[in-house]
């Protein structure tokens, strides 16, 4: 057991020493994985904090039904009479426009705006729940109300959101397809590398073959170097990120200020982080360990 | 103990350099293979390290059938075997100890017993002295001495040495025999295979004389 350790002791340092000892190509190739990393790990942050937002938005099947500005006590009664009596409504609540006025002053920021107005521009409104959330339901209701009397506006409430689901998969569907052709680019890369080293440590490679080295004990320091360089590149793109959030960050608390709203992007979370320690580590060694199964068996003693 | 029983090697292309050679080359022994350049006593050799394999017959090397082993049975193989071929590659990138030492990370050993072991090794073949040395700094004849010591670090039954006096000098040729004779005599199986025939008046070994890779008289 102890001697197992030795020997794993040994190849990481070795490899590690290999690293430290070319610190520029190193260095440069770390950089090159962190930046195309930072691409699909950016987007999948972006799209995290995206779909964060988007589950703080009320996602029930819900519509506004404004009226006419001019609309009268005896036709507020008769809308909500229909609406008691249609089998799509599950509840409806009245907002008169005092009440709407009063809610936008609680919001912060637009108090002042509202204050500047003078007289209330907003209208009465009803918000109509559905029974159910089946867009095309909801559509033909919203379309029914829009054609009572003295009703101005409705809208699907939902809809947005749905469309914002929508991108989101889209989004989705993109990050994955970039992740796949860069993971599939880092093990070449790592490939190539790999490779190149067994080329110039050929002497090496048969001498220890000659004093009766393992295959695994000539494996493992390659395989080692795959994984630290691609571990490098994953926690460089990780930094790559961070950089961008902060940058984002700033601007949009300046934004935010401004609208008086709070919007903060979060980082990768700690699972998602180690997730891309552990996937870009992964690619390197699996990088090493195809270049070496092809490439060590030419390097025999004669 | 090695033993060749009807063995016959045809490398790719044709040539068949060893024709049904059959020896047994006791325990402790010192055995010298001779013939001329061509002649099969690089196959010879090359066959007992596992590094080529028969056509045909068997190669028995402390009771283990050499020919037939799989492939990663052969590193274990190679740690009882010490190892001085012909274009022997020291590590030019690393000073000598550390040329000694390698065989010695191979198999695992404590950092603190290696660095013994591979002194000793040094010491014995006349080297202790130039251990922080580059071997490019070394004469042939003190590369040849290195090749040894890696050879012996970890204290193989069986040494085999491939033309190891060849581009020598009589002098150094007849110091690296001697390095040779003391090893068997604390009892390492000696193979060497050469085309100098006045090792063999030197030493007075048990001589195998190879010719167009048939054994001789
Ligand atoms: N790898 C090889 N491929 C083809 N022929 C070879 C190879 N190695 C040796 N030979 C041939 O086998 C014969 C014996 O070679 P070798 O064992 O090196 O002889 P020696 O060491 O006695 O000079 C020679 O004719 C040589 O050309
Ligand atoms: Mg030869």
């Amino acid at each position: 057991m102890s001697r197992w350790l030795t020997q794993h002791a040994q190849a990481f340092s070795l490899a590690l020493r290999k690293l430290a000892a070319t610190p520029w190509n190193a260095l440069s190739s770390i950089a090159a994985m962190g930046i195309a990393f930072s691409l699909p790990a950016g987007g999948y942050v972006l799209l995290e904090n995206a779909t964060a937002l988007s589950s703080r938005i009320d996602s029930a099947p819900q519509l506004s039904l404004f009226l006419d500005p001019d609309a009268a006590k005896a036709d507020v009664a008769q809308i909500e009479s229909r609406l008691k009596e249609h089998p799509q409504v599950k509840s409806y609540e009245f907002v008169p426009k005092d009440k709407a006025l009063a809610r936008l002053k609680e919001s912060a920021g637009v108090a002042d705006v509202v204050e500047s107005l003078g007289r209330n521009p907003l209208p009465d409104a009803f918000v109509v729940q559905a029974k159910s959330p089946s867009a095309d339901v909801l559509e033909g209701l919203r379309k029914e109300m829009t054609g009572w009397p003295k009703a101005e506006y409705v809208q699907l409430d939902s809809a947005w959101a749905k469309r914002l689901e929508a991108l989101l998969r889209v989004g989705r569907i993109a990050v994955l397809v970039l992740a796949a052709l860069l993971a599939f680019a880092l093990v070449t890369a790592i490939f190539n590398t790999i490779r190149l080293q067994i080329l110039t440590q050929r002497d090496e490679i048969e001498v220890a073959k000659m004093v009766g080295a393992t295959g695994g004990f000539i494996r493992r320091p390659f395989l080692y170097y795959g994984a630290l360089q691609g571990l490098a590149g994953g926690t460089a793109a990780w930094g790559i990120v961070a950089a961008a959030l902060w940058v984002l960050n700033g601007a949009l608390g300046e934004l935010g200020r401004l609208y008086a709203i709070n919007i903060h992007l979060a980082h990768l979370s700690p699972g998602d982080s180690l997730s891309l320690f552990g996937f870009a580590a992964w690619l390197g060694w699996l990088g090493a360990w195809m270049s070496v199964g092809r490439h060590l068996s030419q390097v025999e003693p004669q | 103990m090695i033993s060749f029983s009807q063995v016959c090697k045809r490398y790719p292309g044709g040539h068949e350099a060893l024709r049904n050679l059959a020896f047994t080359v006791q325990d402790r022994e010192m055995v010298i293979v001779t013939g001329h350049s061509g002649a099969g006593k690089s196959t010879l050799l090359k066959l007992i390290a596992a590094i080529e394999r028969p056509t045909s017959g068997t190669v028995i090397v402390n009771g283990q059938n050499v020919g037939a082993m799989r492939a990663s049975a052969i590193p274990y193989l190679r740690r009882n075997l010490g190892l001085v071929f012909q274009d022997q590659k020291l590590l030019f990138d690393r000073t000598v100890l550390d040329n000694v030492l390698l065989p010695l990370q191979v198999t695992g050993h404590d950092r603190r017993d290696a660095g013994k072991r591979a002194r000793a090794a040094l010491d014995k073949v006349g080297l202790l002295a130039r251990e922080r040395s580059k071997p490019i700094t070394l004469s042939g004849g003190e590369q040849q001495r290195l090749c040894i010591a890696r050879a012996i670090v970890n204290r193989p039954s069986i040494l085999l040495a491939d033309e190891p006096t060849a581009s020598l000098d009589a002098a150094y040729a007849g110091e690296i025999m001697e390095i040779f004779r003391s090893f068997n005599q604390v009892g390492v199986t000696v193979l060497i295979a050469t085309h100098d025939e006045s090792m063999v008046e030197r030493l007075r070994p048990r001589v195998l004389h190879l010719d167009h890779g048939a054994l001789g008289a």
